[in-house]
């Protein structure tokens, strides 16, 4: 039992199942998923397939933040990526095209990979503070995507792009598929090579990576990538769900959204030790409260202030003074259960 | 090892040895302390009296720290009585002890560098006047108990500006502006060089003549009999005994300490003697190797199976030639062969690639990763060279970890540990084992047994003689000349950024390193 409650996801799976709970008492049609034509409807599975985006790009951020740097940027690459691709689409003859459908994926996260190389670049070679080298594309970024577009909002209609976010395999949204392998690559990329452990080391202490002969240079540079990357399917699977490229709303504010679920998920903003499985539960849990703003019928304007008061009780629950109180009543109780056990006598 | 001959407290019960007409300050009666799988205090006592200087002594893992946090706030004990002038006391943080008029300093100093030092003296106890603090007065204040241990320096200027030993003295300060009763001062020396220790003695004498109770943990035997009155022994958790410190002959103590006699340490000293054949080609060699403003340049040539000891004092450059020759700093001029042909070291990814290991005489932040486990930390090096994609496998991290935990004998011999939960000579021993494990034919060490306990010294003092023996190449680095003699075959002399010379040390002693070192800088003066 004590294993259970010292490992690292305890605590967010312990936050994610309260809110779950809380959620289907207050609305029992919250747990109510409905069969419709072999597809699966409900709740439930819209936050599966709504948490797609976030969970790219918090990813992505779980990586860079073991890192201890940050990346700002994401929301900006993706309003980037979803621009170019739909910039391509728009401009092809054949919208519905599968050649032009990849050529847009593949353009979009093309340009943001190349953007988290130069985020990479920046802090990793040049050594600017990761907080400041990641706000010059969060600022250029939307800009850049709105050179792209013309300065307009673009639309398009192509079915086979709308799958992405719309669409259905085997009873699921395409778009939860889209989460599951990139969890499972980031997963193994990660802990099937020795890359996380390196991670970690030059997360945990730079110098002494180093002169381990560690290539930290190499490893902070290719999180940035990846996080770019990520942000950039992110991007696509946000304006496939609008069908338009709307470079202000497109991830605005997801980076602090992605920076609070690796938070939620337990892994430090000091960098080194990082848990993919408290980013994903961290994803879930702000797609949840997200949904449950919605249902309470809280209004938009006042939205954030109820999103800020319930991180505070999650986090509160996380720190370090609460659960030893809790660790404190759970050995209390134990106690009282047995009389006669070395805690009393 | 037979730790269980000799029976705690059964040596002497301590109120047999306390002065009596002392009443305690601290008394720490049956402290115990488990963590999960340790019990890292078994029943521990410990009395500490106004006006002494009382060690706390014993082997890394013996619980000295333990004890310390307990007695600081930081650990919450599991069972035991803690009562400080008379009152019971249950410490929850470092702050409830603080309260209470215990203040500790620690062997980092914890300061904040970026403030001046007279913000760091008076950090949270400021003087108020009308409209906020009144910093004149503050400084005033911070100047006044400065003065007190004789310290006279500018409490405005930034603290980074001072060194390790003056900022030792701005953290004594700061205990005593709380009015503190008690002052622990936890290994303050190892980073000082003699002038700064003697100065360092004085002000904990003058503040045990003004009442205050001083518990002391250092490594340094010397620094023991030279200062304390008393000196309690622990071993593996468990008390051993109090003594007063005039009565303990030396190598009873150590005796008590590691549970057996130390002929450990004369069996090396086979090391220096042993002949080294130079006809060959050496394994290392470097040709004017230096870099401006570092280190003048300077030739180093290093044969198979050689130990080649740096001697010098601190400051002497003997740290930043080491550095140059694993390209830890990229060196300005000067070339590098190994094996006789010419290589270029100009990162530490160049120096391992040519099998040349390096470990830091910064334990901590040049060393060890402290959240990762103890087999990550060994097989770091390792999997550092392999590149990401080949990732040391479960099974051989396993075999890598068992064979160096047995070989070099870290304790605890548990391999997923965070490593930053283990003593300083048990996180030394990992480093080498990182090195080790990764088959140099070059090993720099650079202090490796600073801080470390006399078992733990003599463990890797004994590795390094019998690793040199069968072929590794060592340059070893250390402040005590003692060991660098008995364990080098040739000594480098450095003083003041420059190579001075090269000693060969079968027939040398440390007195002749020592007036190498001195009759080279008169000559320098003439």
């Amino acid at each position: 039992m004590r294993n259970i409650v010292k490992h690292s996801v305890f605590w967010p799976v312990v936050a994610l199942v309260a809110l779950l709970v809380i959620n289907t008492l207050v609305r029992p049609t919250f747990a109510r998923i409905v069969i419709q034509d072999g597809e699966l409807y409900g709740t439930l599975i819209e936050i599966l397939r709504n948490s797609a985006p976030l969970m790219l790009v918090a990813l992505g951020m779980t990586i860079v933040i073991a890192t201890r740097g940050i990346d700002l940027s994401v929301g900006a690459m993706m309003a980037v990526s979803g621009s170019v691709a739909l910039t391509i689409i728009d401009s092809s003859p054949t919208p519905e095209a599968p050649h032009i459908i990849a050529l847009a994926i593949g353009g979009g996260v093309l340009v943001t990979l190349v953007f988290g190389t130069w985020n990479g670049f920046l802090v990793a070679v040049l050594g600017i503070q990761p907080i400041i080298a990641t706000l010059v594309l969060m600022l250029a970024g939307r800009g850049i995507a709105l050179l792209i577009t013309g300065g307009f909002t673009t639309t398009v209609i192509s079915a086979p792009y709308k799958f992405m976010s719309q669409g259905y395999v085997l009873g699921f949204p395409f778009a939860f598929f889209v989460s599951i392998a990139a969890v499972t690559i980031v997963v193994l990329i990660q802990r099937r090579t020795a890359l996380g452990m390196l991670t970690e080391a030059v997360g945990i202490n730079p110098e002494a990576s180093r002169l381990a002969g560690v290539r930290s240079r190499g490893i902070i540079w290719g999180a940035y990538a990846a996080s770019g990357l990520l942000a950039g399917f992110a991007g696509i699977l946000y304006s496939s769900n609008i069908m338009a490229a709307d470079a202000n709303a497109a991830g605005n504010l997801i980076e602090l959204d992605a920076i609070l679920a690796v938070v939620l998920g337990g892994t430090s903003l000091m960098g080194g030790k990082f848990s993919i499985a408290g980013t994903v539960i961290g994803v879930f849990t702000i797609q949840t409260l997200r949904s449950t703003i919605v249902f309470l019928g809280v209004p938009p304007p006042v939205s954030p202030v109820f999103l800020a008061g319930v991180v505070i009780v999650v986090v509160a629950v996380r720190s370090q003074l609460v659960r030893q109180t809790a660790a404190r009543w759970f050995a209390s109780a134990r106690s009282v259960a047995r009389p006669n056990s070395k805690v009393t006598s | 090892m037979p730790v269980d001959d000799v029976v705690a407290n059964t040596d002497v019960a301590p109120a047999d040895v306390a002065p009596a007409d002392v009443a305690p300050i601290v008394e720490m009666r049956g402290i115990t302390i488990e963590f999960p799988g340790v019990k890292a205090l078994d029943g521990v006592d410990f009395t500490l009296r106004a006006g002494e200087i009382h060690c706390l002594m014993g082997e890394n893992g013996a619980g000295k720290s333990t004890l310390i946090k307990a007695l600081t706030g930081v650990y919450a004990i599991d069972a035991g009585v803690i009562t400080v002038n008379g009152r019971p006391e249950s410490f929850h943080s470092t702050a409830d002890a603080q309260k209470a008029g215990i203040s500790t300093v620690y062997q980092e100093v914890n300061l904040c560098t970026n403030l001046s030092v007279g913000e760091n003296v008076m950090l949270g106890h400021e003087v108020r006047g009308v409209g906020g603090i009144n910093w004149k007065a503050t400084h005033r204040e911070a100047a006044r108990h400065l003065k007190n241990l004789g310290v006279d320096i500018d409490t405005r200027s930034g603290l980074f500006s001072h060194s390790i030993a003056i900022q030792q003295l701005i953290a004594i300060s700061r205990a005593m502006v709380t009015d503190s009763t008690v002052l622990i001062l936890d290994e303050p020396t190892s980073s000082l060089d003699r002038a700064e220790v003697e100065q360092l003695f004085g002000v904990i004498r003058d503040l045990r003549d003004r009442g205050v109770a001083i518990l002391f943990v250092t490594h340094f035997l010397d620094q023991v009999y030279e200062l304390s009155d008393q000196i309690t022994v622990l071993r593996n958790g468990a008390l051993v005994g109090e003594y007063p410190a005039a009565t303990l002959p030396r190598n009873e103590l150590i005796a008590k300490m590691i549970g057996r006699e130390l002929d450990d340490l004369t069996a090396i000293s086979s090391s220096a003697s042993r002949t080294i054949d130079r006809d060959s080609a050496p394994l290392f060699k470097a040709t004017d190797l230096g870099k401006k403003g570092v280190l003048e340049p300077a030739d180093l040539e290093v044969y198979e199976g050689e130990v080649v000891g740096f001697a010098g004092l601190l400051g002497s450059g003997r740290t930043e030639f080491a550095r140059l020759v694993y390209g830890a700093d990229r060196a300005d001029s000067g070339r590098i062969e190994k094996r006789g042909s010419s290589v270029r070291i100009s990162s530490p990814r160049n120096a391992i690639d040519q099998r040349i290991a390096f470990s830091s005489e910064d334990r901590r932040a040049e060393g060890i990763v402290g959240d990762l486990t103890v087999a990550e930390n060994i097989v770091l090096g390792i999997q550092a060279r392999r590149g990401w994609l080949r990732r040391v496998s479960k099974a051989e991290t396993d075999a890598i970890v068992k064979e160096y935990i047995d070989a070099l004998g870290v304790r605890p011999a548990d391999p997923n540990r965070p490593v930053r939960n283990l003593s300083g000579g048990n996180q030394q021993k990992v480093l080498l084992a990182r090195w080790l494990a990764t088959a140099p034919d070059l090993i720099i060490l650079d202090e490796p047994t600073r801080g470390i306990d006399v078992g733990a010294k003599a463990d890797i003092q004994r590795k390094v003689a019998e690793l040199s023996a069968k072929g590794l190449s060592v340059i070893f680095i250390s402040s005590e000349i003692e060991e660098v003699v008995r364990l080098a075959q040739r000594i480098i002399v450095m003083r003041d950024r420059r190579k001075i010379g090269e000693l060969e040390s079968h027939d040398i002693d440390v007195d002749d390193v020592i007036d190498y070192i001195a009759n080279e800088a008169q000559e320098n003066v003439a």
